[in-house]
């Protein structure tokens, strides 16, 4: 079967609009409802946290979500449970991102393996070092036809991105360099000069900026150096708090109309 | 053994054999290859070395002396001696690695010093690195912690540090290493994690265990100057590992000398009533580097505890879980019950208060004693136990 997120980029290549929430939060079984109806309310792509403990390249919202998810009784076993339950009815390309140890307690052939049966697309893992993927993990993650989605930031050197172009199946992960993840509002002067730096190396791959974009504004401010953008702490923040999920979610999605 | 190990581990990457590496988000990686340059640029230069020795000798006290215990070593059979880390500047081995973490800071421009803390060793040790050089520094502790350690809070915040209560989890060492991470995640370009222990991605492996191998490198002299030979046994407690890497580092060489690392096994052998993670531990990844870890099946570490906060630790160095592999090093155990009954007999027989995590060395080589009456053995005494009186008087009392 080919690759959903392959996909989407050859019927659409601007102004992707990809979200990101933690599996198990606010209530254990919400995973089904947000997705549904993020895909009913044109997210192009989502993107599920694995929660963990030690979420070291998050910030406080995704941490906090990660706590409070772990505490509900999220694991990757029961993540997959109710992803192979909403695959039936759902056709956006989803990833799943986590961090590397409990994927590797899992076993990463097991775990590729299972994505594959789900119907996973990818993964981003932010802290499997490039180097260990290319000599451990990628001939596995190409027998299931996973894309393994790399991170770069203002500081990853020229030559890092022109390696992590050819290994990228799915498209790069453009994050800022000097924090974790948590949108912070407006553009500044340097994160404009990295996005012009990175739309003139002509890459191969595509490319989704991910950070500081809350509304709007700062989503297409960003589409106009990438393929599009993703948007995890404020979506989170959104579905915090009163009222019923799904309303805080077709609630968020209209800002985007 | 292999020769020339200090050369080939770790090898280039971070790695020693399976264990170390550095798994970490790509922003973080280009600041540690930036310290990792800078540690082989600076720190082998003349400069640094000459005044890293300077500091050792006038500020730091050392070497500090390795001391024959007469009277223990009566009474248990064999011959004890200390390597008197206790009388080292702040009352522990953490200075060794904190003055070379905080010269690199200044030599890179680095305005302030993030660290943990468990036992609060290390972060008095890094507040007075930081005072030593004027840079600011941020220490973070869980909340456990910080009631139990109360004198260490108290002596950091005398000495400038902002001490940052930690209170999710279990509010102990792990979460304070997650929380001060966070905190260094915020602001790497200003500031530098000087981690405590011989943990955490490379190269704080490697440059931790190089600045404590002092330790070795005076007591494998003393020892031989007092002796005419080497210790029979050497035995360091286990938490992350830095002070037992300190002293096992000279020894690594000497296969007639037996090495010993003693774990915490704190209540019972129970997952959650231990910091044993040699022992019970299988291989996993906590803080971006891989290592022997006590986990869940979910590969969530796991709830740890021990009587000394220091020990308090689901993961281990990465060099201790490859010594381990090798056979090189033997990782034994000791609960509180031995050791708050060892924090008595060393205070009372020797005069000396030892820290509950060194405690655990010490209790460790009274059995080995009685066993091998014979033979010598070099203890690490790593700490002083002054930081531990109100807590051991609260909970045990005076022994009856």
């Amino acid at each position: 079967m080919e690759n959903r997120i392959t996909k989407l980029f050859t019927k659409k290549d601007k102004e992707i609009l990809s979200l990101y929430f933690t599996a198990g939060y606010p209530e254990l079984n919400d995973t089904e409802t947000i997705i549904s109806t993020l895909e009913k309310h044109g997210a192009d792509l989502i993107e599920v946290g694995m929660p963990f403990s030690d979420p070291v390249a998050d910030g406080v919202v995704i941490q906090k979500s990660s706590e409070i998810a772990l505490d509900n009784g999220m694991t990757i076993h029961l993540l997959f449970e109710q992803l192979k339950e909403i695959r039936k009815h759902v056709s956006v390309p989803l990833i799943l991102m986590g961090y590397l140890n409990p994927v590797m307690q899992f076993g990463i052939e097991n775990f590729c393996k299972k994505c594959s049966e789900i119907g996973i697309d990818g993964t981003i893992i932010p802290d499997l070092p490039l180097e260990v993927y290319e000599s451990e993990y990628k001939t596995i993650f190409e027998t299931y036809s996973l894309s393994n989605i790399f991170l770069i930031t203002t500081q990853t050197s020229d030559d890092r991105i022109r390696k992590i172009d050819g290994l990228s199946s799915g498209f790069i992960y453009m994050v800022s360099s000097s924090s974790t993840t948590g949108a912070k509002g407006a553009v500044d002067q340097e994160q404009l000069a990295y996005f012009e730096r990175i739309s003139k190396m002509e890459l191969r791959s595509k490319r989704l900026i991910g950070f500081g974009i809350s509304d709007k504004h700062t989503f297409q401010r960003a589409c106009g150096y990438s393929n599009g953008a993703i948007i995890g702490s404020a979506f989170i923040s959104s579905i915090t708090g009163v009222g019923t999920v799904t309303e805080k979610v077709i609630q968020f999605m209209k800002k985007f109309d | 053994m292999p020769t020339n190990y200090f050369k080939n581990y770790p090898d280039p990457a971070g790695f020693f054999e399976e264990y170390g590496g550095s798994f970490i988000p790509p922003n973080l990686q280009t600041e540690m290859e930036k310290i990792t340059d800078a540690y082989y640029s600076i720190s082998k230069s003349h400069h640094f070395i000459s005044e890293l020795r300077s500091i050792r000798k006038h500020y730091q006290g050392r070497p500090t002396p390795v001391y024959f215990c007469n009277r223990l070593s009566e009474k248990y059979g064999a011959r004890i001696y200390l390597k008197r880390e206790d009388l080292n500047h702040t009352g522990a081995h953490k200075l060794n690695h904190c003055m070379g973490e905080a010269l690199l800071a200044k030599y890179l421009g680095k305005k302030k010093l993030i660290a943990e803390t468990g036992a609060g060793q290390h972060g008095v040790a890094l507040a007075t690195a930081a005072a030593y050089f004027g840079l600011e520094c941020e220490i973070h502790m869980g909340e456990v912690d910080i009631h139990k350690e109360h004198p260490n809070v108290v002596r950091m915040q005398i000495l400038g540090a902002t001490v940052v209560p930690v209170s999710h989890g279990l509010k102990t060492l792990k979460e304070a290493v997650d929380s001060a991470f966070g905190a260094y995640m915020q602001d790497f370009e200003n500031s530098i994690y000087c981690i405590g222990s011989v943990v955490g991605p490379h190269p704080f492996p490697m440059m931790v265990r190089d600045f404590q191998r002092v330790v070795g490198i005076e007591a494998k002299e003393q020892f031989f100057e007092m002796t005419g030979e080497l210790p029979d046994n050497v035995i360091a407690c286990v938490g992350g590992g830095s002070n037992a890497m300190g002293i096992f580092s000279a020894f690594l060489e000497d296969p007639e000398c037996k090495l010993y690392g003693v774990e915490p096994a704190g209540r019972s052998f129970d997952l959650g009533e231990h910091a044993a993670t040699m022992t019970f531990g299988t291989p996993g990844m906590i803080h971006g580097f891989k290592c022997y870890l006590l986990q869940d099946e979910n590969g969530e570490p796991a709830p740890v505890y021990s009587v000394a906060s220091g020990l308090d630790y689901p993961g281990v160095g990465p060099e201790h879980s490859m010594l381990k592999d090798w056979g090189r090093v033997t990782y034994e155990t000791a609960n509180d019950t031995e050791t708050i009954d060892t924090f008595y007999e060393l205070s009372r027989l020797e005069g000396i208060i030892p820290a509950l995590e060194s405690a655990h060395a010490v209790a460790y080589a009274i059995k080995l004693a009685k066993d091998h009456p014979r033979q010598s053995i070099l203890i690490n005494l790593s700490g002083r136990g002054d930081k531990d009186i109100d807590f051991v008087m609260e909970k045990y009392g005076l022994p009856k």
